[in-house]
């Protein structure tokens, strides 16, 4: 009896596990500001002291170009740029401690590593609120293939320096279109 | 007990049918929803009190970057705004679009997807309003 009883808690369980994976749900909430996007907000806006919104939107697309990016879509009544860039994603340590894993456990660990990857970006730019400045937003994304060419991984960039370099180049790049160069 | 172990194994393949056929969907349902068009209009939309279409799609575009969306397209003519997120595998996609209502408001419409799946879910579309309203300062008003 026992036996029987336990038997029938294992494929219950079973089911439930079944019908659980077969209908994933959409999950609630995805909608609402997490805690974390003040500091996000830190890290992908920089204001700049211009009124001139085209100028600085010119700057952004010549950017975008130095970094290799290709010009996706714009829209410059909302101030809207958006590109994408094809890159290699090896990573050398990766595929070594996969080789080696493969080599002692064997497995597929090598087909795993990551390959290619699109970046995405995409830039937003507004008047302040006082209206004196101009405000530059930017968010990156990327799609990371693996050596099986089976897209391995999908997220938002938030590393800093990522961030950084952009500006960086922006600063400069407004500089320079200001000096017509 | 051979009685017991019968009638268990006949709700174990009941519930097994139950569970299997819970997701079955028909082959073509490219324009299918499972909500009507008047009550998924009613949770996906609202009106502003404003007729200021370049202010409201820049909000749009902010609070959909603060929810972690990279803006995929944008066009100021139609007012639409499209934008996609990553969770944690699936890619969420939203289509914003602003049009004007009557002579003082401004309706703005959201739609969003969860991998292959429509969001018909009230309370999500509430949470994006709930955060435009307070980007823009203004109430987001129930439409009928």
């Amino acid at each position: 009896m026992s036996k029987t009883s336990r038997l029938t808690k294992i494929s219950l369980i079973i089911i439930l596990c079944i019908g659980l994976v077969g209908c994933v749900s959409i999950p609630t909430g995805f909608l609402k500001p997490n805690e974390g996007y003040l500091e996000k907000r830190q890290l992908q806006i920089r204001q700049y002291d211009t009124t001139n919104e085209k100028q600085i939107l010119a700057a952004v697309a010549g950017v975008l170009q130095d970094l290799g990016f290709n010009l996706d879509d714009s829209e410059t009544d909302v101030g809207f740029v958006a590109a994408s860039k094809k890159a290699d994603a090896t990573n050398k340590g990766q595929v070594a401690s996969a080789v080696i894993l493969d080599i002692l456990v064997g497995g597929n660990n090598t087909a795993r590593c990551d390959k290619s990857q699109i970046i995405k970006a995409s830039v937003i730019t507004k008047p302040s609120l006082d209206g004196k400045k101009t405000v530059v937003r930017v968010t990156f994304q990327r799609i990371v293939w693996n050596m099986s060419n089976q897209i391995g991984r999908v997220e938002t960039i938030s590393d800093p320096l990522m961030y950084q370099k952009f500006y960086e180049s922006l600063s400069k790049a407004i500089f320079l279109e200001a000096q017509q160069i | 007990m051979s009685k017991l172990r019968k009638y268990l194994g006949l709700t174990l393949i009941l519930l097994l049918i139950v569970t299997l056929s819970g997701c079955a969907t028909p082959a073509v349902n490219a324009l299918g929803s499972s909500e009507s068009q008047v009550k998924l209009r009613s949770i996906q939309t609202r009106a502003f009190d404003t007729t200021d279409k370049k202010k409201m799609m820049q909000t749009v575009l902010s609070t959909m970057q603060d929810l972690d969306f990279v803006i995929d397209k944008a066009d100021f003519t139609l007012g639409s705004i499209t934008g996609s997120k990553f969770l944690g595998y699936e890619v969420v996609t939203m289509s914003v679009t602003v049009r004007p209502r009557g002579e003082k408001q401004l309706l703005v419409r959201a739609n969003a997807q969860y991998g292959i799946k429509s969001v018909e879910d009230p309370a999500t579309y509430q949470d994006f309003f709930t955060a435009l309203e307070k980007a823009i300062f203004l109430t987001a008003q129930q439409v009928d």
